[in-house]
């Protein structure tokens, strides 16, 4: 099974996972920091502003054309939330040369490239990030959040988080807030830029047929360094209050179900294994019991699925349903995971699930992208966890277990968006 | 008897035979992997809906959304869901259904013989009730409700809509929520027996497996199975003209930002194997170089706040029908469609140039690479290709092969203004 291998080189750490089986390289920039409301929106920007212009390469069809040199080199920049961090991340992957009948080195020449692009950014003559490439990057910001409205699963999800962790940063969406873009200036992008360079944690990530001494000397080439950060992602419980119930109208046909509910274990926690059953068996699959109740039984949805949010603690359930069958929907939704607590099912299903889960986990990690995601929730949650020894705890839950783990999920917040005739 | 074909620069080996029921049997060993990825296809596909039933002398007109119909359905049998028994075997499967294909899917990281056994099995007995039948109908409803509130699948199939009088492209895949209630389990039999006869299906098997024991397999599975014998299948379609049927579409919907996109239909090709994969190919690289990230047009429409990452292209060549489409959200979707149609003219005017092509030439090659490093695209791509003749590892030998010459005149015979059509969905309200 595939492992990776840390090495410290000048204090950053490279996390190579090497393996022959890709025809690419594939490096990542991970660079965290807190999620907050005062920062997410700038450095939403700074990731766009950094991927559009650097000192060598000062705009961004220098940079298209750059890349497509590198045998089109697949480049991104994007701002995710885990738990609540905020992780900016920088992609880079490019075709392994061996492959190719010219000679070229794309390893180092795509690593430089990646170092340029955090390290050594276009300044203009006043030493400041280019007002061009920041206002064309505000208004692709603004048309990025206006198009998550546009699809209304994404959109009843984020007002589904927003309203649930109200005062919790994890309210705030990885984007930034849409009344911040304008807000943001050069200025203080450069305060956010040294900022981060000074006090995030960054680490670079290398999935390929690569050695560890050319991680090794990859990384040397970097200044920046890794901080290891104290975690912050405990679960909360709900503390027994009342759920909440909002429902919302747009101009749509079919009514999208939210529910979300809090459960105290996350991804460090022991009991997390058994959790990651539990979501399999309650919402994860097609033999789930949301599945084969919400839509084979009653053949009320094309989609009921649950998802587990585990640098959070949140499970998430979500189903697209005729708005007429709101209640009812509720009901059997609330009744799988009354079933699942009272340990109604079979301890066949409780192995079924386990072998799913397994199977959906080294799944993942045949992806370059997979399993530098699977790794870095370690890095994320401050709890390492080994592949090997991940299916390995996932082999060893019992049913007990999974009641266990079903016992501290409680529904917080049922959000409903439904179309505006059917609310008359 | 099996074949084999290696490709030493990409360092790729693919096993294939033909079996005596007609079936096509690939195998393509991937050490490494966690996972083995099978598909199972059938070539058939939404717009295969008149046609004369195996067996029968008269064409039947069958109602829209059949063939995705047939594939939510296959999942049931005597026993239930067969999503079930894979389970069991720890394996997840899927099926999905395009214009012209019906596949179904697994992947597992264990128990790859019962798997494959069992998706061979469940694609190969069809059981449908008036009860299972009329149970899928609420599903699917709510399947295509919920593409109706999805902006971008409008988009999508309201170009088509504009594009084509009568070619069966222009219907949803899915159908809508009247056609499906027509459905009955005997329509569901009469496609059945038609279209998946083995010498009609493709079986693509990757991950890290012994190919001889895969083969070994999959021919016992299929010799005690008795099948009717292959026959030609006659599938009629209606003339189509050659100009479009519409020259805009505009829908309304609750979004934010505007969309829009400008299509082309094209003729249908006639090509066959490394002909067509060539002519498919240098179409690609015309629309990067038109419209790609790295283009002059993309860098003027996003500096004038006209596009975002949405902005794209795509070619489409399957059998009876060939289209091309640009486009993507928009604020001013009007000035998009002038700048999009001003772009081809002047391209069209002056030409590419020698550097322009190879620019995207070799963004192509090192794309192809990146898409090697998955399993289903492999396996999907290799069996829709295979339908064709072709075969999916050459690509990157003709793709060097491909002259700026050739390009300049695929620009010259298509593009005509007569087969354009404009699809947009513009904001319901003011927000």
């Amino acid at each position: 099974m595939l492992e990776e291998q840390v090495i410290n080189k000048n204090g950053l750490d490279v996390h190579l996972v090497s393996t022959p089986k890709y025809k690419t390289t594939t490096f990542v920039l991970q660079i965290k920091s807190r999620l907050t409301q005062k920062t997410a929106t700038e450095r939403s920007l700074l990731a766009n502003v950094l991927k559009s212009a650097t000192n060598d390469y000062p705009s961004r069809k220098q940079i298209r054309l750059y890349l497509d040199e590198l045998y089109g080199a697949s480049f991104q920049a994007d701002v995710q939330r885990k738990g609540e961090n905020h992780i900016l991340s920088l992609r880079l992957e490019a075709a392994n040369e061996k492959f190719l009948k010219d000679n070229v080195p794309l390893f180092k020449k795509s690593l430089s490239f990646l170092r340029e692009v955090l390290e050594n950014p276009f300044f203009d003559e006043n030493g400041s990030f280019s007002e061009k490439v920041i206002r064309e990057e505000k208004r692709t910001l603004k048309q990025r959040m206006e198009s998550i409205y546009d699809d209304k699963i994404r959109y009843a999800n984020k007002r589904l988080l927003e309203e649930m962790c109200k005062d919790e940063p994890y309210s705030v969406h990885p984007y930034g807030e849409m009344e911040k873009i304008d807000e943001v200036t050069s200025e203080t992008l450069m305060q956010e830029y040294k900022r981060m360079l000074q006090e995030d944690d960054i680490r670079l990530y290398i999935v390929g047929d690569v050695k560890a001494e050319e991680a090794e000397e990859a990384a040397s080439i970097f200044s920046v360094t890794s901080k290891t950060q104290e975690a912050m992602n405990e679960g909360k419980e709900n503390e027994g209050k009342e759920p909440k119930e909002i429902k919302e109208t747009d101009d749509i046909q079919q009514g999208k179900l939210h529910l979300g509910y809090r459960t105290s274990v996350t991804f460090s926690d022991n009991l997390f294994p058994a959790m990651q059953v539990m979501n399999g068996l309650f919402g994860g699959f097609p033999h789930s019991k949301l599945f084969m109740n919400v839509r084979e039984k009653e053949s009320m949805a094309y989609y009921a699925a649950s998802r587990y949010e585990s640098l959070k603690g949140l499970v998430l359930v979500f189903a697209g349903i005729e708005a007429s069958k709101y209640e009812k929907a509720v009901d059997i939704i609330k009744k799988q995971l009354d079933d699942m607590k009272q340990g109604h099912f079979t301890d066949e299903s409780v192995e079924q699930t386990k072998v799913m889960v397994k199977n959906q986990l080294l799944e993942t990690a045949d992806s370059a992208r997979g399993i530098v995601d699977l790794y870095y929730q370690s890095v994320a949650a401050g709890k390492k966890r080994d592949l090997s020894e991940w299916v390995k705890a996932i082999d060893a839950v019992t049913k007990q277990d999974v009641i266990e783990g079903a016992a501290t999920v409680e529904l917080d917040t049922c959000y409903f968006l439904r179309g505006e005739e059917a609310a008359k | 008897m099996t074949n084999k074909k290696t490709f030493d620069q990409l360092q790729e080996t693919i096993y294939n035979e033909r079996l005596d029921n007609g079936l096509t049997v690939y195998v393509l060993p991937k050490p490494g992997f966690h996972k083995t990825f099978a598909v199972f296809s059938t070539n058939y596909g939404s717009i295969d809906n008149h046609f004369v039933p195996i067996g029968k002398k008269e064409a039947v007109m069958v109602p829209d959304g059949i063939a995705h119909f047939l594939e939510h359905k296959m999942f049931e049998d005597e026993q239930g869901d067969v999503f079930q028994t894979f389970g069991e075997q720890g394996a997840s499967a899927n099926a999905f259904t395009s214009f012209t294909k019906t596949a179904y899917l697994f992947s597992s990281t264990q128990d790859t013989d019962k798997n494959l056994e069992t998706l061979l099995d469940f694609v190969q007995h069809p059981y449908f009730t008036d009860e299972t039948v009329e149970k899928e109908k609420g599903i699917i409803e709510q399947e295509i409700t919920m593409y109706e509130d999805n902006p971008d699948w409008q988009l999508f199939f309201n170009l088509l809509g504009s594009m084509y009088h009568k070619h069966p492209v222009k219907i949803d895949i899915a159908g809508s929520a009247d056609s499906i209630y027509e459905i009955t389990k005997e329509d569901l039999y009469e496609c059945y027996e038609t279209f998946y006869h083995p010498s009609n299906m493709v079986l693509f098997v990757a991950g890290d497996v012994q190919t001889d024991q895969i083969i070994e397999l999959v021919r016992n599975n299929q010799n005690n199975k008795s099948f009717k014998e292959p026959e030609e299948i006659e599938r009629i379609l209606d003339d189509e003209p050659k100009e479009v049927k519409n020259d805009k579409s505009v829908a309304k919907m609750s979004v934010n930002t505007p969309k829009c996109m400008v299509g082309y239909k094209v003729n249908a090709s006639k090509l066959e194997g490394k002909e067509l994969l060539k002519y498919e190919f240098s179409m690609q690289l015309m629309l990067d170089a038109l419209f790609g990230p790295g283009s002059d047009a993309y860098e003027t429409l996003y500096e004038d706040g006209l596009i975002d990452d949405s902005f794209s292209t795509e070619f489409t060549a399957e059998r009876s029908f060939s289209f091309l489409a640009v486009g993507g959200d928009t604020k001013e979707p009007d000035k998009l469609e002038q700048r999009i149609i001003q772009t081809i003219e002047n391209a069209r005017d002056k030409g590419l140039s020698k550097d322009q092509l190879e620019r995207v030439r070799k963004k192509k090659i090192g794309n192809f690479l990146k898409q090697l490093n998955s399993l289903e695209f492999v396996a999907n791509q290799y069996t829709s290709f295979a339908f064709h003749n072709i075969h999916l590892f050459e690509a990157i030998p003709v793709l060097e092969e491909i002259t700026i010459d050739e390009i300049n005149q695929l620009l010259h015979t298509h593009f005509e203004e007569s087969t354009r059509s404009v699809s947009q969905i513009i904001q319901k309200q003011a927000n």
